[in-house]
Protein backbone atom coordinates (compact mmCIF):
# COMPACT_ATOMS: atom_id res chain seq x y z
CA UNK A 1 0.00 0.00 0.00
CA UNK A 2 2.55 2.41 0.98
CA UNK A 3 4.31 1.78 -2.29
CA UNK A 4 1.55 2.97 -4.34
CA UNK A 5 0.80 5.88 -2.10
CA UNK A 6 4.70 6.62 -3.00
CA UNK A 7 4.69 6.25 -6.96
CA UNK A 8 1.52 8.23 -7.08
CA UNK A 9 3.15 10.88 -4.55
CA UNK A 10 5.92 11.11 -6.88
CA UNK A 11 3.92 11.16 -10.08
CA UNK A 12 0.80 13.05 -9.69
CA UNK A 13 0.79 14.95 -6.68
CA UNK A 14 3.37 16.84 -6.44
CA UNK A 15 3.06 17.80 -9.94
CA UNK A 16 -0.34 18.60 -11.01
CA UNK A 17 -2.36 21.68 -10.11
CA UNK A 18 -1.40 25.35 -10.40
CA UNK A 19 -0.65 26.33 -7.02
CA UNK A 20 1.41 23.87 -6.82
CA UNK A 21 2.78 25.08 -10.17
CA UNK A 22 3.45 28.89 -8.40
CA UNK A 23 4.44 26.90 -5.26
CA UNK A 24 8.51 25.94 -5.21
CA UNK A 25 8.89 29.32 -6.38
CA UNK A 26 6.43 31.22 -3.80
CA UNK A 27 8.74 28.96 -2.35
CA UNK A 28 11.87 30.12 -3.67
CA UNK A 29 11.30 33.57 -3.59
CA UNK A 30 12.86 34.84 -0.51
CA UNK A 31 16.01 33.12 -0.84
CA UNK A 32 16.64 34.11 -4.68
CA UNK A 33 15.51 38.09 -3.69
CA UNK A 34 18.10 37.94 -1.32
CA UNK A 35 20.52 36.13 -3.29
CA UNK A 36 20.28 38.27 -6.41
CA UNK A 37 20.15 41.42 -4.59
CA UNK A 38 23.71 40.84 -2.11
CA UNK A 39 25.13 38.26 -3.41
CA UNK A 40 24.70 37.73 -7.30
CA UNK A 41 25.35 41.51 -7.43
CA UNK A 42 27.81 42.72 -5.62
CA UNK A 43 29.27 39.56 -7.53
CA UNK A 44 29.26 40.91 -10.97
CA UNK A 45 29.97 44.67 -9.21
CA UNK A 46 33.50 43.26 -7.69
CA UNK A 47 34.81 42.35 -11.40
CA UNK A 48 33.45 46.07 -12.25
CA UNK A 49 34.76 47.32 -9.23
CA UNK A 50 38.23 45.61 -9.46
CA UNK A 51 39.11 47.61 -12.81
CA UNK A 52 38.35 50.68 -10.86
CA UNK A 53 40.12 52.76 -8.72
CA UNK A 54 37.60 54.15 -5.77
CA UNK A 55 38.33 57.31 -3.49
CA UNK A 56 35.53 56.09 -0.99
CA UNK A 57 32.18 54.50 -2.46
CA UNK A 58 31.13 57.44 -4.24
CA UNK A 59 34.19 58.12 -6.57
CA UNK A 60 34.82 56.05 -9.04
CA UNK A 61 37.60 55.79 -12.10
CA UNK A 62 38.15 53.71 -15.15
CA UNK A 63 41.24 52.24 -14.80
CA UNK A 64 40.97 48.71 -16.64
CA UNK A 65 43.39 46.04 -15.80
CA UNK A 66 46.20 48.21 -14.37
CA UNK A 67 45.07 47.01 -10.29
CA UNK A 68 45.94 43.56 -11.29
CA UNK A 69 48.86 44.46 -12.70
CA UNK A 70 49.60 46.69 -9.80
CA UNK A 71 48.71 43.71 -7.59
CA UNK A 72 51.63 41.50 -8.99
CA UNK A 73 54.03 43.54 -7.71
CA UNK A 74 52.81 44.68 -5.11
CA UNK A 75 55.37 43.29 -1.95
CA UNK A 76 52.77 43.99 0.31
CA UNK A 77 50.23 41.76 -1.54
CA UNK A 78 53.24 38.91 -1.59
CA UNK A 79 53.84 39.71 1.91
CA UNK A 80 49.87 39.02 2.82
CA UNK A 81 49.95 36.01 0.66
CA UNK A 82 53.17 34.40 1.99
CA UNK A 83 52.07 34.65 5.21
CA UNK A 84 48.67 33.63 4.98
CA UNK A 85 50.25 30.96 2.89
CA UNK A 86 51.90 29.94 6.19
CA UNK A 87 49.69 30.07 8.28
CA UNK A 88 47.51 27.70 6.43
CA UNK A 89 50.02 25.32 5.95
CA UNK A 90 50.42 25.14 9.46
CA UNK A 91 46.74 24.79 10.26
CA UNK A 92 47.17 21.62 8.12
CA UNK A 93 50.19 20.27 9.08
CA UNK A 94 49.66 20.78 12.45
CA UNK A 95 46.50 20.99 13.21
CA UNK A 96 44.70 18.03 11.30
CA UNK A 97 46.65 15.57 12.63
CA UNK A 98 45.86 16.52 15.75
CA UNK A 99 42.75 16.45 15.72
CA UNK A 100 42.44 13.30 13.73
CA UNK A 101 44.43 11.92 16.47
CA UNK A 102 42.54 13.24 19.04
CA UNK A 103 39.20 11.66 17.38
CA UNK A 104 40.78 8.31 17.60
CA UNK A 105 41.78 8.40 20.84
CA UNK A 106 38.25 9.82 21.42
CA UNK A 107 36.70 6.98 19.41
CA UNK A 108 38.26 3.92 21.81
CA UNK A 109 35.50 1.48 22.18
CA UNK A 110 34.57 1.54 26.13
CA UNK A 111 35.53 4.93 27.19
CA UNK A 112 32.77 6.99 29.03
CA UNK A 113 31.91 10.29 29.09
CA UNK A 114 32.82 10.56 25.68
CA UNK A 115 29.95 12.50 24.50
CA UNK A 116 31.28 15.26 27.59
CA UNK A 117 34.63 14.71 26.28
CA UNK A 118 33.54 15.67 23.13
CA UNK A 119 31.52 18.67 24.13
CA UNK A 120 34.30 20.27 26.01
CA UNK A 121 36.90 20.02 23.06
CA UNK A 122 34.68 21.37 20.95
CA UNK A 123 33.40 24.16 22.69
CA UNK A 124 36.39 26.86 21.75
CA UNK A 125 34.90 26.89 18.22
CA UNK A 126 31.97 28.19 19.67
CA UNK A 127 33.59 31.26 20.63
CA UNK A 128 33.98 34.16 17.86
CA UNK A 129 37.85 34.81 16.40
CA UNK A 130 37.42 38.30 17.88
CA UNK A 131 36.65 37.21 20.74
CA UNK A 132 39.51 34.85 21.03
CA UNK A 133 41.51 37.28 20.01
CA UNK A 134 41.11 39.28 22.28
CA UNK A 135 42.33 37.09 25.30
CA UNK A 136 45.32 35.62 22.97
CA UNK A 137 46.39 39.34 23.18
CA UNK A 138 46.63 39.21 26.62
CA UNK A 139 48.09 35.30 26.58
CA UNK A 140 50.79 36.04 24.43
CA UNK A 141 52.30 39.80 25.96
CA UNK A 142 55.50 39.28 27.34
CA UNK A 143 56.18 38.93 31.42
CA UNK A 144 52.83 38.80 32.22
CA UNK A 145 50.91 36.32 29.52
CA UNK A 146 49.99 33.08 30.68
CA UNK A 147 51.92 31.53 27.66
CA UNK A 148 55.31 32.66 28.64
CA UNK A 149 54.49 32.12 32.14
CA UNK A 150 53.31 28.38 31.25
CA UNK A 151 55.74 27.39 29.26
CA UNK A 152 58.79 29.08 31.91
CA UNK A 153 57.41 27.25 34.91
CA UNK A 154 56.36 24.08 33.11
CA UNK A 155 59.72 23.62 31.51
CA UNK A 156 61.80 24.43 34.48
CA UNK A 157 61.98 21.22 36.08
CA UNK A 158 63.47 19.74 32.38
CA UNK A 159 65.98 22.54 33.04
CA UNK A 160 65.35 24.57 29.98
CA UNK A 161 64.79 28.17 30.69
CA UNK A 162 62.01 29.60 29.11
CA UNK A 163 62.54 33.19 28.59
CA UNK A 164 59.34 35.18 29.65
CA UNK A 165 60.38 38.11 27.11
CA UNK A 166 59.81 35.63 24.47
CA UNK A 167 58.02 38.00 21.97
CA UNK A 168 55.10 35.99 20.46
CA UNK A 169 53.80 39.39 19.11
CA UNK A 170 57.24 40.35 18.01
CA UNK A 171 59.35 38.87 16.45
CA UNK A 172 57.10 35.29 16.74
CA UNK A 173 54.03 36.47 15.03
CA UNK A 174 53.02 33.09 12.96
CA UNK A 175 53.41 30.67 15.78
CA UNK A 176 51.35 32.83 18.20
CA UNK A 177 48.65 32.95 15.35
CA UNK A 178 49.11 28.87 14.47
CA UNK A 179 49.08 28.31 18.16
CA UNK A 180 45.37 30.50 18.93
CA UNK A 181 44.43 28.94 15.91
CA UNK A 182 44.95 25.23 17.19
CA UNK A 183 43.12 26.21 20.67
CA UNK A 184 39.98 27.75 18.38
CA UNK A 185 39.61 24.76 16.12
CA UNK A 186 41.39 21.29 17.07
CA UNK A 187 37.98 19.86 18.48
CA UNK A 188 35.92 22.06 15.83
CA UNK A 189 38.01 19.36 13.12
CA UNK A 190 38.34 16.44 15.48
CA UNK A 191 34.17 16.24 15.90
CA UNK A 192 34.18 15.98 11.86
CA UNK A 193 36.96 12.97 12.29
CA UNK A 194 35.11 11.35 14.87
CA UNK A 195 32.09 11.51 13.26
CA UNK A 196 33.44 9.44 10.20
CA UNK A 197 35.31 7.39 12.13
CA UNK A 198 32.00 5.92 13.90
CA UNK A 199 30.77 5.43 10.58
CA UNK A 200 33.82 2.93 9.86
CA UNK A 201 31.79 -0.65 9.65
CA UNK A 202 32.41 -2.42 12.47
CA UNK A 203 32.15 -6.08 10.25
CA UNK A 204 35.53 -4.76 8.42
CA UNK A 205 37.73 -4.33 11.37
CA UNK A 206 36.30 -7.34 13.09
CA UNK A 207 37.06 -8.92 9.37
CA UNK A 208 40.61 -7.58 10.07
CA UNK A 209 40.95 -8.71 13.59
CA UNK A 210 40.22 -12.35 12.83
CA UNK A 211 42.72 -12.03 9.85
CA UNK A 212 45.13 -10.69 12.82
CA UNK A 213 46.07 -7.44 11.18
CA UNK A 214 47.62 -5.06 13.82
CA UNK A 215 46.40 -1.72 14.95
CA UNK A 216 48.78 -0.10 12.70
CA UNK A 217 48.22 -2.11 9.48
CA UNK A 218 44.28 -1.68 10.09
CA UNK A 219 44.42 1.60 10.70
CA UNK A 220 45.62 2.18 6.85
CA UNK A 221 43.53 -0.33 5.13
CA UNK A 222 40.19 0.18 7.34
CA UNK A 223 40.14 3.12 8.64
CA UNK A 224 42.31 5.65 6.42
CA UNK A 225 39.84 4.51 3.49
CA UNK A 226 36.53 5.03 5.12
CA UNK A 227 36.93 8.44 6.37
CA UNK A 228 38.81 9.80 3.34
CA UNK A 229 35.84 11.49 1.87
CA UNK A 230 35.66 13.54 5.18
CA UNK A 231 39.00 13.71 5.51
CA UNK A 232 39.13 16.05 1.89
CA UNK A 233 36.07 17.54 3.31
CA UNK A 234 37.85 19.03 6.55
CA UNK A 235 41.20 20.04 4.29
CA UNK A 236 39.17 21.70 2.30
CA UNK A 237 37.37 23.69 4.95
CA UNK A 238 40.49 24.67 7.19
CA UNK A 239 42.15 25.90 3.80
CA UNK A 240 39.19 27.90 2.96
CA UNK A 241 38.76 28.88 6.22
CA UNK A 242 42.77 29.84 6.98
CA UNK A 243 43.09 31.62 3.80
CA UNK A 244 40.46 34.07 5.06
CA UNK A 245 42.48 34.80 8.42
CA UNK A 246 41.40 38.19 9.27
CA UNK A 247 40.18 38.96 12.85
CA UNK A 248 42.63 37.18 14.94
CA UNK A 249 45.77 39.28 13.47
CA UNK A 250 43.72 42.86 13.10
CA UNK A 251 42.18 42.48 16.87
CA UNK A 252 45.52 41.02 18.41
CA UNK A 253 47.63 43.56 16.66
CA UNK A 254 45.54 46.42 17.24
CA UNK A 255 43.99 47.08 13.76
CA UNK A 256 47.22 47.04 12.41
CA UNK A 257 48.89 44.56 10.25
CA UNK A 258 51.59 43.78 13.24
CA UNK A 259 55.26 45.06 13.58
CA UNK A 260 57.07 44.63 9.94
CA UNK A 261 53.84 43.55 8.85
CA UNK A 262 54.46 40.12 10.71
CA UNK A 263 50.81 39.95 10.22
CA UNK A 264 49.61 40.77 7.51
CA UNK A 265 47.10 38.62 5.61
CA UNK A 266 45.39 38.98 2.48
CA UNK A 267 41.96 39.78 3.88
CA UNK A 268 43.60 42.08 5.68
CA UNK A 269 45.23 43.73 3.10
CA UNK A 270 42.14 43.78 1.82
CA UNK A 271 40.22 45.31 4.35
CA UNK A 272 43.32 48.11 4.97
CA UNK A 273 43.04 48.85 1.44
CA UNK A 274 39.45 49.07 1.28
CA UNK A 275 38.24 50.41 4.14
CA UNK A 276 41.10 52.63 5.20
CA UNK A 277 42.55 54.01 2.23
CA UNK A 278 39.11 53.96 0.72
CA UNK A 279 39.80 52.05 -2.76
CA UNK A 280 37.45 49.55 -2.99
CA UNK A 281 38.68 48.76 -6.88
CA UNK A 282 41.73 47.91 -5.62
CA UNK A 283 40.03 45.67 -2.43
CA UNK A 284 38.02 43.38 -5.00
CA UNK A 285 41.16 43.02 -7.08
CA UNK A 286 42.74 41.55 -3.87
CA UNK A 287 39.32 39.50 -3.66
CA UNK A 288 39.73 38.16 -6.82
CA UNK A 289 43.06 37.24 -6.58
CA UNK A 290 41.81 35.32 -2.96
CA UNK A 291 38.79 33.82 -5.06
CA UNK A 292 41.13 32.55 -7.74
CA UNK A 293 43.52 30.59 -5.57
CA UNK A 294 40.13 29.25 -3.18
CA UNK A 295 38.81 27.80 -6.47
CA UNK A 296 41.99 26.29 -7.57
CA UNK A 297 42.50 24.65 -4.29
CA UNK A 298 38.70 23.31 -4.38
CA UNK A 299 39.03 22.06 -8.35
CA UNK A 300 42.17 20.17 -7.44
CA UNK A 301 40.19 18.51 -4.01
CA UNK A 302 37.42 17.52 -6.55
CA UNK A 303 40.31 16.42 -9.17
CA UNK A 304 41.95 14.49 -6.40
CA UNK A 305 38.79 13.30 -4.86
CA UNK A 306 37.52 12.09 -8.43
CA UNK A 307 41.23 10.19 -9.49
CA UNK A 308 40.56 8.02 -6.27
CA UNK A 309 36.84 7.34 -6.70
CA UNK A 310 38.63 6.17 -10.23
CA UNK A 311 40.77 4.28 -9.18
CA UNK A 312 39.29 2.44 -6.70
CA UNK A 313 36.59 1.66 -9.25
CA UNK B 1 54.74 -6.57 26.74
CA UNK B 2 52.28 -9.67 28.33
CA UNK B 3 48.08 -8.86 27.04
CA UNK B 4 47.39 -7.03 30.37
CA UNK B 5 50.41 -4.87 30.79
CA UNK B 6 49.15 -3.59 26.94
CA UNK B 7 46.06 -3.14 27.77
CA UNK B 8 46.68 -1.38 31.03
CA UNK B 9 49.29 1.06 28.99
CA UNK B 10 46.52 1.89 26.08
CA UNK B 11 43.67 2.46 29.23
CA UNK B 12 46.51 5.05 30.50
CA UNK B 13 47.78 6.43 27.24
CA UNK B 14 43.95 7.21 25.72
CA UNK B 15 42.99 8.64 29.53
CA UNK B 16 46.22 10.94 29.30
CA UNK B 17 45.63 11.93 25.61
CA UNK B 18 42.51 13.29 26.52
CA UNK B 19 42.89 14.35 29.92
CA UNK B 20 46.17 16.47 28.44
CA UNK B 21 43.59 18.00 26.05
CA UNK B 22 40.75 18.94 28.02
CA UNK B 23 43.12 20.80 30.40
CA UNK B 24 44.40 23.01 27.82
CA UNK B 25 40.94 23.98 26.31
CA UNK B 26 39.60 24.82 29.93
CA UNK B 27 42.64 27.14 30.84
CA UNK B 28 42.45 29.67 28.87
CA UNK B 29 38.69 30.21 29.53
CA UNK B 30 39.78 29.89 33.44
CA UNK B 31 42.57 32.30 32.79
CA UNK B 32 39.80 34.47 31.31
CA UNK B 33 37.45 34.03 34.20
CA UNK B 34 40.32 35.12 36.85
CA UNK B 35 41.47 37.95 34.76
CA UNK B 36 37.91 39.90 34.48
CA UNK B 37 37.59 40.02 38.25
CA UNK B 38 41.14 41.46 39.27
CA UNK B 39 42.33 45.47 39.18
CA UNK B 40 45.55 45.93 36.70
CA UNK B 41 47.34 45.82 39.73
CA UNK B 42 46.04 42.31 40.82
CA UNK B 43 46.67 41.25 36.86
CA UNK B 44 50.05 41.75 37.27
CA UNK B 45 50.56 40.02 40.43
CA UNK B 46 49.25 36.93 40.03
CA UNK B 47 48.50 34.45 36.88
CA UNK B 48 45.10 32.90 37.76
CA UNK B 49 44.01 33.44 41.50
CA UNK B 50 45.07 35.58 43.57
CA UNK B 51 47.36 33.78 46.19
CA UNK B 52 47.98 34.43 49.80
CA UNK B 53 50.79 31.79 51.07
CA UNK B 54 49.12 28.75 50.04
CA UNK B 55 45.30 30.07 50.29
CA UNK B 56 43.18 31.74 47.51
CA UNK B 57 42.92 35.50 48.68
CA UNK B 58 39.31 35.72 47.09
CA UNK B 59 39.05 39.12 48.46
CA UNK B 60 41.37 40.46 46.27
CA UNK B 61 39.51 39.58 43.17
CA UNK B 62 36.90 42.73 42.42
CA UNK B 63 33.74 42.89 40.29
CA UNK B 64 34.45 46.50 39.18
CA UNK B 65 35.24 45.86 35.84
CA UNK B 66 32.23 44.49 35.05
CA UNK B 67 30.51 47.15 36.77
CA UNK B 68 32.19 49.79 34.74
CA UNK B 69 31.23 48.15 31.53
CA UNK B 70 27.39 48.70 32.29
CA UNK B 71 28.08 52.05 33.75
CA UNK B 72 30.65 53.83 32.73
CA UNK B 73 30.45 52.24 28.77
CA UNK B 74 27.46 51.02 27.48
CA UNK B 75 27.72 47.65 27.18
CA UNK B 76 23.83 47.01 28.15
CA UNK B 77 23.45 48.96 24.75
CA UNK B 78 25.87 46.67 23.00
CA UNK B 79 24.46 43.54 24.44
CA UNK B 80 20.78 44.19 23.52
CA UNK B 81 21.77 44.99 19.87
CA UNK B 82 24.01 41.66 19.63
CA UNK B 83 20.74 39.76 20.56
CA UNK B 84 18.23 41.63 18.04
CA UNK B 85 20.90 41.19 15.48
CA UNK B 86 21.33 37.80 15.98
CA UNK B 87 17.98 36.29 16.71
CA UNK B 88 16.11 38.48 13.56
CA UNK B 89 18.90 37.30 11.18
CA UNK B 90 18.70 33.60 12.62
CA UNK B 91 14.91 33.13 12.85
CA UNK B 92 14.83 34.92 8.94
CA UNK B 93 17.57 33.21 7.19
CA UNK B 94 16.10 29.55 8.61
CA UNK B 95 12.68 30.47 7.13
CA UNK B 96 14.77 31.59 3.97
CA UNK B 97 16.42 28.38 3.32
CA UNK B 98 14.00 25.77 5.11
CA UNK B 99 11.41 26.95 2.44
CA UNK B 100 14.04 27.23 -0.49
CA UNK B 101 15.49 23.80 0.60
CA UNK B 102 11.61 22.51 0.43
CA UNK B 103 11.31 23.53 -3.44
CA UNK B 104 14.64 22.76 -4.46
CA UNK B 105 13.53 18.57 -2.61
CA UNK B 106 9.92 18.16 -2.96
CA UNK B 107 8.75 20.09 -6.35
CA UNK B 108 9.65 19.21 -9.78
CA UNK B 109 9.54 22.25 -11.89
CA UNK B 110 11.42 24.06 -14.97
CA UNK B 111 14.56 25.43 -13.44
CA UNK B 112 15.12 23.77 -10.50
CA UNK B 113 18.37 22.35 -12.29
CA UNK B 114 19.20 25.75 -12.56
CA UNK B 115 18.49 26.58 -9.02
CA UNK B 116 20.28 23.79 -7.59
CA UNK B 117 23.37 24.44 -9.73
CA UNK B 118 23.17 28.07 -8.44
CA UNK B 119 23.33 27.16 -4.56
CA UNK B 120 25.78 25.03 -5.05
CA UNK B 121 28.14 27.44 -6.97
CA UNK B 122 27.33 30.13 -4.51
CA UNK B 123 28.62 28.11 -1.99
CA UNK B 124 31.95 28.28 -2.94
CA UNK B 125 31.96 32.43 -3.52
CA UNK B 126 34.14 33.56 -0.53
CA UNK B 127 32.60 35.89 1.90
CA UNK B 128 35.81 38.64 1.94
CA UNK B 129 35.38 38.69 -2.12
CA UNK B 130 31.92 40.89 -1.95
CA UNK B 131 32.89 43.37 0.95
CA UNK B 132 33.57 45.75 -1.08
CA UNK B 133 31.01 45.75 -3.64
CA UNK B 134 28.33 45.01 -1.17
CA UNK B 135 29.66 48.27 0.87
CA UNK B 136 29.20 49.96 -2.08
CA UNK B 137 25.26 49.27 -2.12
CA UNK B 138 24.59 49.52 0.58
CA UNK B 139 26.13 53.07 0.04
CA UNK B 140 23.78 53.49 -2.58
CA UNK B 141 20.60 52.32 -1.14
CA UNK B 142 21.83 54.56 1.98
CA UNK B 143 21.40 51.60 4.27
CA UNK B 144 25.15 52.51 5.40
CA UNK B 145 25.08 52.86 9.32
CA UNK B 146 21.65 50.45 9.72
CA UNK B 147 20.68 47.57 10.98
CA UNK B 148 19.08 46.53 8.30
CA UNK B 149 22.59 47.20 6.48
CA UNK B 150 23.52 44.00 8.37
CA UNK B 151 20.89 41.96 8.32
CA UNK B 152 19.35 41.59 4.82
CA UNK B 153 22.45 40.60 3.82
CA UNK B 154 22.64 38.05 6.09
CA UNK B 155 19.51 36.52 5.00
CA UNK B 156 20.07 34.20 2.00
CA UNK B 157 23.71 31.89 2.99
CA UNK B 158 23.07 29.60 -0.32
CA UNK B 159 24.87 26.39 1.79
CA UNK B 160 21.40 26.95 3.97
CA UNK B 161 19.50 26.11 1.33
CA UNK B 162 21.68 22.94 0.34
CA UNK B 163 21.46 21.95 3.64
CA UNK B 164 18.18 22.22 4.32
CA UNK B 165 17.47 20.35 0.64
CA UNK B 166 19.31 17.62 2.03
CA UNK B 167 17.43 17.13 5.32
CA UNK B 168 13.98 17.41 3.68
CA UNK B 169 15.22 14.70 0.72
CA UNK B 170 16.15 11.93 3.34
CA UNK B 171 13.67 13.33 6.45
CA UNK B 172 9.91 14.10 4.53
CA UNK B 173 8.77 11.03 2.57
CA UNK B 174 6.39 12.17 -0.38
CA UNK B 175 3.32 9.99 1.26
CA UNK B 176 3.20 12.06 3.97
CA UNK B 177 2.77 15.24 1.53
CA UNK B 178 0.42 13.28 -0.53
CA UNK B 179 -1.87 12.48 2.65
CA UNK B 180 -1.96 16.23 3.64
CA UNK B 181 -2.72 17.52 -0.06
CA UNK B 182 -5.28 15.21 -0.21
CA UNK B 183 -6.71 16.35 3.30
CA UNK B 184 -6.90 19.46 1.33
CA UNK B 185 -4.24 21.36 3.20
CA UNK B 186 -2.51 23.94 1.16
CA UNK B 187 0.92 24.71 0.39
CA UNK B 188 1.80 26.69 2.93
CA UNK B 189 -0.05 24.64 5.85
CA UNK B 190 1.71 21.51 4.58
CA UNK B 191 5.42 23.31 4.46
CA UNK B 192 4.29 24.28 8.26
CA UNK B 193 2.42 21.28 9.49
CA UNK B 194 4.31 18.63 7.78
CA UNK B 195 7.61 19.35 6.79
CA UNK B 196 9.37 21.66 9.30
CA UNK B 197 8.21 19.10 12.22
CA UNK B 198 10.62 16.65 10.17
CA UNK B 199 13.48 18.63 10.12
CA UNK B 200 13.49 20.10 13.46
CA UNK B 201 17.30 18.85 14.16
CA UNK B 202 18.28 21.05 11.13
CA UNK B 203 16.23 23.96 12.13
CA UNK B 204 17.75 23.72 15.48
CA UNK B 205 21.39 23.35 13.61
CA UNK B 206 20.41 26.10 11.15
CA UNK B 207 19.27 28.68 13.87
CA UNK B 208 22.13 27.83 15.83
CA UNK B 209 24.71 28.60 13.02
CA UNK B 210 22.86 31.74 11.78
CA UNK B 211 22.87 33.31 15.21
CA UNK B 212 26.62 32.45 15.98
CA UNK B 213 27.60 33.66 12.52
CA UNK B 214 25.90 36.90 13.12
CA UNK B 215 26.84 37.37 16.99
CA UNK B 216 30.98 36.52 15.82
CA UNK B 217 30.74 38.96 12.67
CA UNK B 218 32.90 41.40 12.77
CA UNK B 219 33.98 42.57 9.56
CA UNK B 220 30.80 43.65 8.58
CA UNK B 221 29.43 45.69 11.63
CA UNK B 222 32.98 46.84 11.15
CA UNK B 223 32.26 48.07 8.04
CA UNK B 224 28.80 48.94 7.79
CA UNK B 225 27.86 50.74 11.71
CA UNK B 226 29.55 53.91 12.11
CA UNK B 227 27.91 55.03 15.11
CA UNK B 228 28.87 53.87 18.13
CA UNK B 229 25.01 53.15 19.91
CA UNK B 230 24.57 50.36 17.21
CA UNK B 231 27.85 48.32 17.46
CA UNK B 232 27.43 44.86 18.86
CA UNK B 233 29.51 43.34 21.24
CA UNK B 234 32.08 41.64 18.75
CA UNK B 235 33.13 45.82 17.42
CA UNK B 236 32.69 47.16 21.41
CA UNK B 237 35.06 44.45 22.73
CA UNK B 238 37.71 45.39 20.24
CA UNK B 239 36.92 49.25 20.76
CA UNK B 240 37.86 48.19 24.32
CA UNK B 241 41.70 47.13 22.99
CA UNK B 242 42.21 50.71 21.47
CA UNK B 243 40.31 52.95 24.32
CA UNK B 244 41.41 51.07 27.45
CA UNK B 245 44.18 49.48 26.33
CA UNK B 246 46.06 49.48 29.76
CA UNK B 247 42.51 48.12 31.40
CA UNK B 248 42.90 44.17 31.24
CA UNK B 249 40.34 43.42 33.41
CA UNK B 250 37.96 45.67 31.38
CA UNK B 251 38.76 43.62 28.42
CA UNK B 252 38.18 40.61 30.09
CA UNK B 253 35.22 41.00 31.31
CA UNK B 254 33.90 42.18 28.03
CA UNK B 255 34.99 39.51 26.52
CA UNK B 256 33.28 37.32 29.39
CA UNK B 257 30.08 38.92 29.01
CA UNK B 258 29.93 38.12 24.63
CA UNK B 259 31.05 34.65 24.90
CA UNK B 260 28.82 33.47 27.75
CA UNK B 261 25.20 34.09 25.85
CA UNK B 262 26.56 31.79 23.25
CA UNK B 263 28.07 29.56 25.65
CA UNK B 264 24.89 28.85 27.57
CA UNK B 265 22.62 28.54 23.86
CA UNK B 266 25.63 25.78 23.03
CA UNK B 267 24.95 24.10 26.39
CA UNK B 268 21.08 24.12 25.70
CA UNK B 269 21.74 23.22 21.64
CA UNK B 270 24.41 20.86 21.88
CA UNK B 271 23.07 17.71 20.41
CA UNK B 272 21.33 18.58 17.69
CA UNK B 273 23.86 20.99 16.95
CA UNK B 274 26.76 18.87 16.70
CA UNK B 275 25.43 16.03 14.83
CA UNK B 276 23.80 18.58 12.26
CA UNK B 277 26.91 20.28 11.96
CA UNK B 278 28.78 16.85 10.62
CA UNK B 279 25.83 15.16 9.50
CA UNK B 280 26.14 17.22 5.78
CA UNK B 281 29.73 16.55 5.50
CA UNK B 282 29.58 12.17 6.68
CA UNK B 283 26.85 11.38 4.61
CA UNK B 284 27.86 13.63 1.75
Amino acid sequence: MSAIATTSGVKSGVNGGLSSRVAPWVFLSPFLVCFALFTLYPLVQSVVLSMQTTFGPGATKFVGISNYRALIHDPLFWIALRNTAIYTLGSLLIQLPIALGLALVLETPGLRGRSWIRLLLFSPSMVGVVFAAMMFALIFEKQTGLANQGLHSLLAPFGVDWSLDFGWLQQHVMSALIVASLWMFVGFNMTFFSAALQNVRKDLIEASVVDGAGPIRRFFTVTVPAIRPVAGFVVLMSVIGSFQLFELPFIMFNNTSGPDNRAMTIVLYLFQNGFETGDLGYASAIGWALAIILLACAGFQRLTARGEEASAA
Amino acid sequence: MSLRATRIFAWLWTRGVLLIAGIVTVIPFFWLIASSFKSNEEFFRSTFLPMDGRRIAWERLTTEPFRRLFSELDFSNSLVNSIFLSSVTGVIATLCCAMGGYALAKFRFKGRGFCTALVLAAVLIPAPLIIAPTYQLLYRIDLLDSFAGLILPALAPAFGVFLFRQAIISGVPNDLLEAARIDGAGEWRTFVTVVLPLVRPMIGTFLMITFLGMWNNFIAPQVVLQDPSKFPLSVAVAELRRGYYNDYGLQMAGTIISILPVMVLFLIMQKDFVSGLTSGAVKA
